[in-house]
């Protein structure tokens, strides 16, 4: 991989990022009455719509808007947040490590599960194990996934008691920074699984076809015909090939994992941005409402460049230009 | 190569029979159509009025009320097959929205090719990494919550996928005889286009189509969930949204609503792989 291919994927991000901060403007210029009460909710006080009419230039020309509207945005200053009083960016940064952890347990649980599941489907493809292992990872993608929190909460946590219903630690934490730390492992299994349970489909079934294909090429007939063992064979040679696609979707799974944490962190009483964004919608809090956007769109954008250039280094036949 | 009434008709049952030839064909199609039925004759088939308390409060299941009843005393299964008709309302006006703009997008960057070709692409690739579900909770904060709200940013933002597979389909078929027996008797380019290569270039489409509606219905079950669909339906992710809680002490009140929905959206996934072999495209 060569610089100059990393620099002109680097400038294509630009167009995308220049569409996003467009279309949260016009969002905010379409909004019924005044856009000040988009961006700054409809009780605010007189003083608190003068700073943010002044900070998004409400009084200037449209183009002037745009820019200030963009330069704002890029720098992550977008106001003051009108129910808490302090800069939004801040306020959002005090929830993402939550969400952060959410969605990334989830997505290292999916794609180990998943691959594990691909695997076993592959290797016994067409047979009972390959047909149970479809039907239940297709139900689960086709489970909301609020529904699969309700009812692992109902069996999991109210029927069995094995984990607690809510939040991320208890009331009375250990003293112990160990004892913190498995309050929030315990706290964090139900939620991630959930979350995780959606993806796995797609990644089984990616990994599934990949190998199906790779277990029929001649290096791995050459691999048998050494008389290696097929576990040697599948773990060894034609699973680091299957796995490429497993990749590449990592980057447009990203997307689907923020979406499904604000829906996963209401089920179970998770302090991430989801929260955060459910209650600004009720507070038109417009300045959280944008910066999360802005934010978890950017997040997608980059993930999608990083897993793209990963990709080369992961599979040696890619060559970029 | 356009077809003669008769003709189409034979290609129309002939592909029914090659839907129902297959396992996930057949389950996806009667699935679907039993959900559209619900939704059709809601009003005929619910028992009871969906909003009025006519029962005893938060009840299991019961003869009377076969999926229980909520904190209210209002019977559960009549919100749930009210909810079949949101779900489909929503979905199908998304996916006519999606489709027209995807149609067109895909059309003529595929026919046009060049610069056009380019330029709308790229505008592709820019709303295919706009965060669907942020933008609808954006869109129902700035705009308030209803119909028209989430069909809009939804529809808009929802052609990608469809507009990406009729291109390729296009550029498929725009190499293919009957488009140059057309144009070299004379016809004009978006009359080949129109008259000539979309109608072949859809049926690809619908595959797409019915695994787009999957999503959607998903996307809006969340969106009801938070509170954010339409305040003027009943839907089976509001339904469920109310159930988490009662979650200790009501468990039909979660599991009835989500049951509809994930039964929804496997039958479309699987009415979507059923096409997919029919059409021959896997």
């Amino acid at each position: 991989m060569n610089a100059g291919y990393v620099a002109r994927r680097l400038l294509q991000l630009l167009p995308s990022i220049a569409g996003i901060v467009l279309v949260a403007f016009l969002l905010l210029q379409m909004a019924p009455g005044d856009p000040i009460l988009a961006l700054a909710g409809e009780s605010g006080d007189a003083e608190y719509y003068a700073f943010m009419r002044e900070k998004f230039g409400l009084d200037d020309s449209m183009p002037e808007q745009l820019a200030r509207f963009a330069s704002n945005a890029i720098r992550g200053d977008l106001g003051v947040s009108y129910t808490q009083g302090r800069p939004a960016l801040t306020i959002i940064g005090e929830r993402l490590g939550a969400t952060l952890l959410l969605a990334g347990s989830a997505l290292v649980i999916s794609t180990i599960v998943g691959v594990l599941a691909g695997v076993i489907a592959a290797r016994y493809a067409g047979g009972v194990r390959d047909a149970a292992i479809t039907t239940v990872t297709l139900s689960l993608y086709a489970a909301p996934v609020f529904w699969i929190g309700q009812l692992a909460l109902l069996f999991f946590a109210l029927r069995l008691g094995w984990f607690p219903t809510n939040g991320m630690t208890s009331p009375s934490p250990p003293d112990t920074a160990f004892g913190q730390f498995l309050d929030l492992l315990h706290h964090l299994a139900l939620p991630a699984l959930v979350l995780a349970s959606q993806q796995v489909a797609s990644v089984s079934r990616l990994t599934r076809i990949g190998l199906v294909e790779e277990l029929s090429t001649d290096h791995v007939r050459t691999a048998r015909a050494k008389g290696l063992r097929e576990s040697t064979v599948v773990w060894r040679h034609a699973l680091r090939r299957a796995l490429g696609p497993v990749f590449t979707v990592i980057g447009a799974r990203i997307g689907y994992l923020f979406s499904g944490a604000v829906v996963v962190e209401i089920v179970f009483g998770w302090p991430g941005i989801g929260r955060l964004m459910l209650s600004a919608v009720q507070t038109r809090d417009g300045p959280i409402l944008l910066g999360i956007f802005l934010l978890v769109s950017t997040a997608v954008v980059v993930a999608n460049l990083i897993t793209d250039l990963a990709y080369g280094t992961v599979d040696p036949r890619i060559r970029y230009r | 190569m356009i077809l003669g009434r008769s003709e189409s008709r034979h290609q129309a049952t002939t592909l029914i029979g090659r839907l129902f030839a297959t396992t996930s064909g057949k389950v996806g199609a009667i699935v679907t159509l039993i959900v559209l039925l619900v939704a059709i004759f809601a009003d005929v088939l619910a028992p009871y009025d969906p909003l009025s308390p006519i029962g005893p409060s938060l009840s299991p299941p019961t003869r009377e009320h076969l999926m229980g009843t909520d904190a209210l005393g209002r019977d559960l299964l009549s919100g749930v097959i009210h909810g079949a008709r949101t779900s489909m309302v929503i979905a199908l006006s998304v996916g006519a929205v999606a489709m027209v703009i995807g149609v067109l997008v895909g059309g003529i960057s595929g026919y046009a090719g060049g610069r056009l070709d380019d330029i709308l692409m790229r505008f592709t690739e820019i709303v295919q990494v706009l965060p669907r579900f942020f933008l609808a909770i954006l869109a129902v904060a700035f705009f308030g919550p209803g119909l028209l709200t989430l069909i809009l940013v939804l529809g808009l933002t929802s052609w990608v996928i469809l507009a990406r597979v009729i291109r390729a389909e296009v550029l498929s078929l725009r190499a293919r005889e009957f488009v140059d027996s057309a144009l070299t008797q004379g016809a004009r380019g978006s009359r080949v286009l129109f008259r000539e290569i979309l109608p072949n270039a859809i049926p690809v489409g619908i595959i797409y189509l019915a695994l787009l509606l999957a999503f959607i219905i998903l996307i809006e079950a969340s969106l009801g969930f938070l509170g954010l669909g339409d305040p003027n339906a009943i839907s089976w992710g509001f339904l469920a949204g109310q159930a988490q809680q009662f979650l200790r002490v009501a468990w039909w009140l979660s599991v009835f609503p989500g049951l509809a929905i994930t039964a929804t959206v496997l039958g479309l996934n699987l009415l979507g792989d059923g096409l997919t072999d029919a059409l021959g495209r896997r």
